[in-house]
């Protein structure tokens, strides 16, 4: 069948709603872009796990500590089950982190600013895993299958986390002066770099209106941001803090929140490795991955050992526990 | 054209098909030490059946079977574990969709609602 | 146990014992949550995270049920935040460095086990909260054994580098088991009042399961007489590894008390 089919057909399948899977065929440029995106998704979920790490070992109560532990827990496990969305494409894992390791791989930016306060945990929270949740509700129904299995998995376990920040600062904004204070320094920092989250404005982005044909987008940045905007400047009067945007007001004509000017020199600074923790998070991320080295050998050889030898065709038994079968609890 | 040539999930060849690509199968020392990738399957209650519902890395199965298991069941989704290491899985070609699946087409004598059947009989 | 029991010496023993048990999870829970976003492959990571979670979910059940024996106020929190380093009853097994990824994982192997064959006596104890605390846990420990049993045979049967390294985390640790032996008087106490048995009557087993993992993993055992270290953490005689941990832990606490987080 000559190309031009193939791509006609595909396209009406992405028109009709049908979902593309892994062996069916699919535009080269399709594919990149999928690549692109999933392991860009799936790098920023596994930095991400490092301004928020920070904190577990200081967390301020044994339940804030359990509960920042299972969160960044999770985010491991949606860097892994977007890694294995990515891996359909024919990309092993080992191959993207590679690529992030060396700096070929993006991630998002917002984890290249620290977080030097507790209230940090909360405006993570609540701002970046709220961006977060607007751009990936649409991407449920990415029309790539196994893209948008793994992101309503995500969605659905994602949806603690947004409210776990809240609380957070809600319970500082109730507490002493120096709690409020830490509170509002916060949402200071996180504000707009939680808005740059959504990424260039639709008229310096390229790449949205070829995502929208395919149905890997369904909205453009600028429809996000707002989205997120009108929601978040209603929320920030329950916790009795202000945004930082001196602009921010709302526009009875059109129905949303107009907002101030967007520093895109600082986002690009930060996107092209010069923001304030670039290099510390990518130092962290090498480093486990380099102190790791032995461990994942040693696996690999013991596995490869027991298949060798006929005696011992099993792996390593729980058999010495009596109560061993119990895997799920 | 090449396109169609890819070394896809879910269907991996025994020696694998890319080994000349290095973007592919990661390099050096990594290369050596990949863990295969395993597809893990979960029946989420007792009576349904074991549904897909994603992948791993493990260097054998026991540890597919536990890493499955913080994984993937850390909101008790799960009351069964199986794991498949990919490779091992055959899958059909889409190519083949109309070979396949449509000449079922035009059997609806197999679906219920082909019978022409009073609507007083009960209980069928 | 009714919370408005009176504290006598007997209830103030089991209350010393329960801050015990408490933490001996808490300063494992914490030291093993340091891995999380550092671990070796994205699935461990994983893994060892949910073991902390199960170790400072279990250290909370003691805590809470600490606090119901004290009966003054006192909360899970004012005693994992507002306790000095001499106040803490962890063993020193638990406070140690990670170290590298076999060290971690050979300590959680020699505690799960330990807290395994303990928690199979305590299951069955005359205190019922404790005994209800333990049973849920001993579900959690057995996988905290499987998990970490197969680990210290695959690395010290993997490479010649991982054995290497498991020898080393062998030699380190080994300093540190006796202790999960000796009775501190807490614990003669409880004993004595049938609540407990000895944990000497533990250590045989201990010894038999150890021994037939680290032979599968082809590392030699532990010395019969390597006692050490002459500090008790079970009484309050800790190395400096825990004023560091409490130092992090309790910092925000300390720094600003009395606050609601």
């Amino acid at each position: 069948m000559p190309l031009q089919n193939h791509e006609e057909i595909f396209q009406k399948k992405v028109d009709r709603e049908v979902r593309i899977e892994p062996r069916d065929w699919m535009p080269d440029q399709y594919r990149k872009t999928l690549i692109r995106q999933i392991s860009q998704h799936a790098h920023s979920e596994i930095v991400g796990m490092l301004p928020e790490g920070n904190w577990i070992t200081r967390a301020p109560s044994l339940r804030r500590k359990a509960t920042l532990i299972a969160k960044v827990q999770d985010e491991a496990g949606h860097g892994l089950y977007l890694y294995s969305a990515a891996e359909t494409l024919g990309i092993t894992r080992d191959e993207m982190i590679r690529q992030l390791h060396v700096g070929k791989a993006k991630y998002s930016s917002i984890f290249n600013y620290p977080t030097p306060s507790w209230a940090d945990m909360g405006a993570i929270g609540w701002l970046v895993d709220g961006a977060a949740i607007m751009n990936q509700v649409p991407l449920c129904r990415a029309s790539y299958g196994p893209y948008s299995r793994a992101m309503i998995r995500i969605c659905k376990e994602e949806s603690f986390h947004q409210r776990q920040g809240f609380e957070i600062l809600l319970t500082l904004s109730t507490g002493s002066d120096a709690q409020r204070q830490m509170c509002q320094d916060a949402i200071d920092r996180w504000w707009w770099p939680s808005i740059m989250m959504f990424g260039p404005n639709d008229d310096s982005s390229p790449n949205t209106a070829q995502s929208m044909k395919w149905k890997i987008k369904r909205f453009t940045n600028d429809e996000l941001r707002q989205r997120f905007v009108d929601i978040c400047a209603e929320q920030v009067k329950i916790l009795g803090m202000n945004l930082p945007d001196p602009e921010l007001k709302w526009n009875q004509e059109r129905g949303h929140f107009d907002f101030g000017p967007i520093n895109w020199d600082e986002f690009w600074n930060v996107v092209n490795g010069n923001g304030p923790c670039n290099k510390e998070r990518l130092e962290a991320r090498v480093k486990a991955h380099e102190d790791g080295a032995w461990v994942r050998e040693a696996a690999v050889a013991y596995a490869n050992k027991r298949k060798t030898d006929p005696r011992q065709a099993t792996a390593p038994s729980s058999s010495h526990f009596e109560a061993g079968q119990s895997l799920l609890k | 054209m090449n396109l169609l040539k890819k070394f896809y999930y879910g269907d991996l060849p025994e020696q694998k098909a890319s080994a000349n690509d290095p973007s592919l199968t990661g390099e050096g020392r990594e290369g050596a030490a990949a863990w295969p990738l395993w597809e893990i399957f979960i029946r989420s209650k007792q009576g349904l059946d074991h549904k897909h519902v994603g992948s791993l890395h493990a260097t054998d199965a026991q540890m597919a079977m536990e890493n499955a298991r913080d994984v993937y069941t850390r909101r008790q989704e799960g009351v069964s574990i199986w794991v498949v290491e990919s490779r091992h899985v055959h899958a059909s070609n889409p190519d083949d969709a109309e070979s396949f699946y449509d000449p079922a087409n035009d059997k609806v004598y197999r679906h219920p609602t082909f019978y022409d059947l009073p609507d007083e009989l009960k209980h069928m | 146990m009714t919370p408005n029991q009176p504290i006598n010496i007997s209830t103030n023993q089991l209350f010393n014992y329960t801050l015990h048990l408490a933490d001996n999870n808490l300063i494992l829970g914490h030291r093993n949550s340091e891995w999380t976003g550092h671990g070796p492959v994205l699935e461990q990571d994983i893994a060892l995270s949910n073991i902390a979670l199960d170790l400072v979910g279990q250290a909370r059940n003691f805590y809470q049920y600490a606090a119901q024996l004290k009966n003054d106020g006192s909360t899970e929190d004012t005693f994992a935040y507002l306790r000095d380093a001499n106040e803490f009853k962890n063993v020193l097994l638990v406070e140690q460095s990670n170290g590298d990824w076999g060290k971690t994982i050979l300590r959680q192997f020699l505690f799960s086990v330990y807290q395994y064959y303990l928690y199979q006596q305590l299951e069955k104890c005359s205190d019922r909260t404790i005994a209800s605390i333990t049973e849920k846990a001993l579900k959690e420990i057995t996988y905290h054994i499987r998990w970490s049993s197969e680990w210290v045979i695959r690395l010290g049967d993997g490479t010649i580098e991982s054995h290497a390294r498991m020898n080393n985390a062998l030699h380190e640790l080994s300093e540190f088991t006796d202790e999960l032996f000796i009775p501190a008087s807490y614990e003669i106490e409880i004993a004595r009042q049938g609540i407990m048995v000895d944990p000497v009557f533990i250590n045989a087993r201990w010894r038999e399961k150890v021994e037939a993992i680290l032979r599968e993993a082809t590392l030699p055992f532990l010395s019969e007489d390597n006692n050490k270290q002459s500090l008790s953490g079970k009484e309050g005689q800790h190395t400096e590894n825990l004023i560091h941990i409490l130092s992090e832990m309790q910092s925000l606490q300390r720094a600003y008390p009395g606050c609601e987080w």
